[in-house]
């Protein structure tokens, strides 16, 4: 029994010193994983966004080569479907062969559509702009930028949906483009959206019926 | 006599010896040897101190700001650094620790971040079902509005992705709430556990949730 008490001593410190060398399971670690067949994890085919010895440019996520046109899925808009290489109002803001800015949004706003909108205003608007366009984000909040425009601002609400459309996509002043991040349809819904938010704050008392305007008053 | 005395205790001590040994060894590649401690904890340091805990957590913005794709594609994007410059062109524009993101948005050359969540190429996921569908974000990254430095918290082993196959109900919630990773049904946990059995059956049966078993739906 002698043989089995210093066997049991031994196998324990052993088991201990191991534990107190690899730590807790799941515990911090910066060097990655082990992968056991590395050759079946990892094939040799281009995975997005790694890096890749093919190309000059040692990037696997090439851009298309210039001139290249997108044969997606056409969009079906107010004015019927549009591909996204064709110059409608839909890809560009501006009147199908002119400069000008199109006055209204191509798209049929319903209340689905302005939900999608209110959802992609808050996803990349309101960080800025805030949740009711005021301005009053939070990089407003933590004083981090100064200048953000009022989107209840006289000259936002004339402005051409087209227009607002086109600052969206292109940005403006210190404001970044965000066309390329959010897609033709979506940038759409923000503008109707933005467009229910303006309307929030023009509302008249003459607009309400009689029991709403009684119910204002007390 | 050819076997000394003490050898008479080899058929009772053996066993016992294997027992102890097979059973510590069995615990060990358990506990340490499957995903659950190999990629659980994987934290590598990034190029950039990028901080979701401060950007997503403390600011709040929504996990979609940056990775835009995830509604749309079976990937989801790591931002280029033309997003983080939305805002950095005018906070922070001059911090050291972001000279990495200024030169890359100048140049195009790729700011090298360190994948953390990786699956093998043999697994086809796709984000884009799972978040159309009201599956959050936290039930494979954990939540990473409270990590400053984003860390491995799911094991992502083929039995990880199959617990939820296999009971979809138990994690699935309103597809607005996805990107919301503290959000409950109620503050509650009783409540919430309650409101989730209810809801969850009912949504997975309205929505067609199908989270197929079969080996083709991940592997091809």
């Amino acid at each position: 029994m002698r043989y089995l008490l210093y066997f049991i001593l031994v196998f324990v410190a052993i088991t201990a010193a191991v534990f107190g060398l690899v730590g807790l399971p799941g515990h911090l670690s910066r060097k990655p994983p082990l992968e056991v067949f590395p050759d079946m994890d990892r094939q040799a085919k281009l995975r997005p966004a790694q890096p890749n010895g093919f190309f000059a440019n040692g990037l696997s996520s090439q851009l298309p080569p210039e001139g290249t046109v997108v044969r997606s899925a056409p969009v079906a808009t107010a004015e019927g479907a549009v591909y996204a290489y064709q110059d409608v109002a839909f890809n560009t803001g501006r009147a199908t062969g002119s400069t000008n800015f199109v006055e209204t949004n191509p798209m049929t706003v319903d209340a689905a559509f302005l939900g999608r909108g209110r959802t992609q205003y808050d996803i990349s608007c309101a960080p800025c702009h805030g949740a009711l366009g005021d301005g009053n984000g939070i990089t407003k909040k933590i004083g981090v930028m100064p200048a953000v425009a009022n989107l209840h601002d006289q000259r936002l609400v004339e402005m051409t949906d087209g227009e607002i459309f086109n600052t969206i996509t292109h940005g403006k002043g210190l404001m970044g483009a965000y066309g390329p991040m959010v897609a033709a349809e979506d940038r759409w819904a923000i503008v109707a959206y933005t467009r229910a938010l303006q309307l929030s704050r023009l509302g008249m008392p003459e607009e309400l019926s009689a029991e709403q305007r009684a119910a204002l008053k007390k | 006599m050819i076997f000394p005395k003490w050898t008479n205790q080899i058929p009772f001590l053996l066993p016992i010896g294997l027992a102890l040994v097979g059973g510590v060894v069995a615990a060990g590649v358990t506990l340490y040897c499957t995903p659950k401690n190999t990629r659980v904890g994987y934290q590598p340091v990034q190029p950039v101190p990028f901080s979701h805990a401060i950007h997503a957590g403390q600011l709040g913005m929504d996990c979609r700001y940056c990775h835009s794709t995830v509604e749309k594609s079976w990937m989801a994007n790591i931002p280029s650094a033309s997003t983080c410059m939305n805002c950095h062109s005018q906070v922070l524009k001059d911090d050291p620790r972001l000279a990495l993101v200024r030169d890359s948005a100048a140049t195009g050359k790729p700011i090298p971040w360190v994948q953390v969540h990786i699956v093998p190429d043999y697994v086809y996921f796709n984000h884009s079902v799972h978040v159309a569908r009201g599956f959050s974000c936290v039930e494979c990254h954990g939540r990473i509005d409270q990590m400053d430095e984003v860390r491995h918290a799911k094991s992502f082993s083929m039995s990880f992705c199959l617990d939820c196959h296999r009971n979809p109900a138990a994690a699935i919630r309103p597809p607005d709430k996805v990107t919301d990773l503290g959000w409950q049904w109620s503050t509650n946990a009783a409540e919430s556990a309650a409101l989730q059995a209810a809801n969850g059956k009912k949504f997975v049966h309205d929505w067609r949730v199908e989270s197929l078993q079969s080996c083709s739906a991940c592997h091809r």
